[in-house]
């Protein structure tokens, strides 16, 4: 596995803690959506040591107000055909204000990449071939885009009109 | 119509290398089959019976002289020499090499188009009223809108990898030439009691297996609100529309699930959460692309016009005929809207030759300002034909075999391309098209409008649901049957038909669907079509004449 956040491959420092397992006392963790629901008054770390993996089938907005408690959410593609993610990232972007790191796991694939970028995720759980292969030129394929999305970039209706 | 400006040219030329980049990386076996499948299928790549089948947008249906010469070209060149308008205002060619496939997306965007999105679960092309501009009875030009939603459309981010593909329509007139009511999200323009114009919102219409009408999701919708709108339906239905079951995944069978209230409610709640003010649509962002579309410089009516139509009508049979079936009313005083039938009898329904193409290139340009329309009952549209140029303009087209007269007739029917090219095809569906059209022309003039719908299976491409006679191709036992349905309609009173009976086998189609005509004919009264005679005396008159009393 490889991690490429904001661009640039990077070490994962995140231990991701089965729901059987233990919290260690201290250091980064995710935990499940679940166990955030059962366990969420006895945790006390702060957003810098907490993320949480969000199942593609809960409701970006159910993470509402908590969004804050996390430094890490991830979002989850099943298979390149299952889209669900790319709406949760927009609504914790847009809605929840999650400032945080949004990481794709699952499969995530080299021309879906720039998709998931304007859709708000900023790092990318990607295969090993993913270096040789340079999946990292996928996420400046396109420097045009024809709709407004969570990231900064312009967009061609307001380039038109010579706006940002 | 649209052209495109540095933006549109600049971003299609990344799509090419994007995808040109894509077939290397298949064809050197970096990307397996199964991967490269859905990034195909977005730039309208398929894989049928025999070869790669190559699916280009029209947007809204619209074609310029360069753009069909351009078709021409790509048939000769990397085709059989000839294509096959579809019933989406798309083109396709079906004899197309994978390692090609980049050079010819790169020519087509040489001519400002595109095969972006035309399959694979997205937003697909968006189609209109092929007489959108020039129709005496529309509210506003839809177009504009058709290409606002094209743009958003294009590779969105968030809206690429739905449940299932997605089909978006608009129309503004009273009479729905666009079949809206079959569509995931129909929109009409409206005016409301304000006189303001804006958007009246179906959703969950559709075909295929589970043929249903689409509802009313909204009954007024601010022209400025219609993509913040848009992006909160879609994403409901993202969210929600069914992933487990590609039967059950288009967002008909979500909003049938949910009930349409409860439907509204979702995505109403969704519209009130998003941000809508970067999606807004400023007048001056509408005016932009309305420029586009702004009316030709019309002349005035020659005082001889009718004389020489009169005159031909008196001299010509077939172009009086032609002039009766084929032409329609215009706004603009002096011009005509005619129509070009691709149903000669005993040919494919939709097919064109290059040489074809190359002449409705001429003709645009002799004829017209430089603009076709191919319409989703497979036939193309010259919107601007001065009155006193038809007699010519008839005569150019006969002699090249283009002069059929069946416009709205039996022999105009609507085909999907079945088992000679399909790999889904349960049945043929051009060879029952080609027989029955030839069957049936000596008597479509006595039997009047009909629209005779024809899929080679279940997933209705030729929408046979809402055919007036509709004939779908099912297997039995591995041999080609045909399943009869009657009252079907796709226009503004839209149904789904009904069907008559067991099904019947290819070689006793003709008769089946003479004997249902038969019916018709003896029961209609003044001025009624068939769904209307069946609305009326019900299915057991048509039942009783194809299967005799029980
Ligand atoms: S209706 Fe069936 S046979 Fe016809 S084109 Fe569609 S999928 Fe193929």
């Amino acid at each position: 596995m490889v991690l490429v956040k904001n661009g640039q491959v990077a070490s994962d420092y995140w231990q991701h803690i089965e729901d059987t397992d233990p919290l260690p006392q201290a250091g980064a963790v995710t935990i499940s959506w679940a166990r955030w629901l059962s366990e969420r008054d006895s945790i006390t770390r702060g957003p810098s040591e907490l993320g949480v993996r969000l199942p593609n089938t809960i409701a970006a907005d159910d993470v509402g107000a908590d969004a804050g408690r996390f430094g890490l959410i991830t979002v989850t593609y099943p298979n390149i055909g299952d889209g669900r993610a790319y709406s949760q990232a927009r609504i914790l972007r847009s809605r929840a204000a999650f400032k945080g790191e949004i990481r794709a796991i699952g499969s995530v694939v080299r021309d879906q990449l720039q998709f998931m970028q304007r859709c708000g995720i900023d790092a990318f759980e990607l295969p090993e071939k993913a270096l040789t292969e340079d999946w990292l030129a996928a996420l400046s394929e396109f420097d045009l885009f024809y709709q407004p999305a969570e990231d900064s970039r312009p967009w061609i209706a307001r380039q038109r009109h010579g706006r940002n | 119509m649209y052209r495109y400006d540095e933006f549109d040219r600049r971003f299609l030329e990344e799509r090419v290398a994007q995808y040109r980049d894509q077939v290397r990386r298949r064809l050197i076996g970096q990307l397996t089959e199964e991967e490269f499948r859905p990034l195909r299928l977005r730039n309208g790549l398929y894989l049928q019976l025999h070869a790669y089948m190559y699916r280009i947008a029209i947007p809204y249906g619209t074609l310029s002289p360069a753009q069909l010469r351009m078709l021409a070209y790509i048939a000769r060149k990397y085709d059989r020499g000839y294509g096959h308008f579809t019933t989406r205002q798309n083109i396709q060619f079906n004899w197309i090499k994978l390692e090609e496939s980049p050079d010819i997306m790169a020519d087509l965007a040489s001519v400002e188009m595109h095969s972006i999105q035309t399959s694979g679960n997205c937003i697909r092309n968006t189609t209109s009223d092929p007489f959108a501009g020039v129709a005496d009875d529309e509210i506003e030009d839809p177009r504009p809108y058709c290409e606002i939603i094209r743009q958003w459309s294009t590779l969105h981010p968030e809206f690429s990898w739905l449940p299932r593909k997605f089909k978006i329509a608009v129309s503004a007139s009273a009479k729905d030439r666009a079949a809206v009511h079959v569509h995931d999200i129909g929109l009409y323009l409206v005016r409301n009691a304000a006189g303001e114009v804006g958007f009246q919102v179906l959703v969950g219409g559709g075909l295929g297996r589970t043929p249903i009408m689409a509802k009313v999701l909204r009954d007024f919708l601010p022209k400025q609100d219609l993509l913040s709108y848009l992006e909160a339906a879609l994403r409901v239905y993202n969210e929600y529309g069914r992933r487990d079951n590609i039967y059950k995944a288009r967002i008909k069978i979500l909003v049938q699930a949910l009930g349409i209230d409860k439907m509204r409610d979702a995505v109403e709640a969704e519209w009130s959460k998003m941000d809508h003010e970067p999606l807004d649509l400023t007048k001056e962002t509408i005016a932009g692309i309305y420029k586009h579309f702004a009316p030709p410089a019309y002349g005035k009516p020659e005082r001889d016009d009718d004389a020489v139509i009169n005159t031909a009508i008196a001299a010509d049979k077939k172009f009086s005929r032609w002039l009766k079936h084929n032409v329609a009313n215009h706004k603009q005083p002096g011009y005509s809207i005619a129509t070009v039938s691709l149903k000669p009898p005993g040919k494919p329904p939709g097919d064109i030759t290059a040489d074809q193409l190359d002449l409705l290139a001429e003709l645009s340009e002799r004829h017209g300002f430089g603009e076709v329309r191919v319409t989703h009952e497979q036939n193309v549209v010259f919107p601007d034909v001065r009155r006193g140029d038809l007699v010519a303009f008839y005569a150019s087209l006969a002699s090249s075999g283009l002069g059929t007269a069946n416009i709205g007739l039996a022999s105009d029917i609507i085909a999907c391309p079945g088992l000679d090219y399909c790999s889904l095809a349960n049945a043929r569906s051009i060879p029952i098209a080609e027989r029955l059209g030839e069957h049936l022309a000596a008597r479509e003039e006595e039997i009047g409008p009909m629209k005779i719908k024809i899929s080679g299976c279940i997933n209705a491409c030729g929408h046979h649901h809402v055919g007036h006679i509709g004939i779908l191709g099912v297997d039995k036992n591995g041999e080609e049957f045909y399943q009869i349905t009657v009252g079907g309609s796709a226009d503004e009173l839209s149904a789904v038909g009904i069907i008559v009976g067991r099904a019947v086998p290819s070689d006793e189609v003709n008769g089946a669907v003479d004997k249902l005509l038969d019916v018709y004919l003896a029961q209609r009264d003044d001025g009624e079509d068939l769904p209307a005679t069946f609305r009326r005396i019900g299915m057991e008159p048509f039942k009783e004449a194809v299967y005799g009393t029980r």
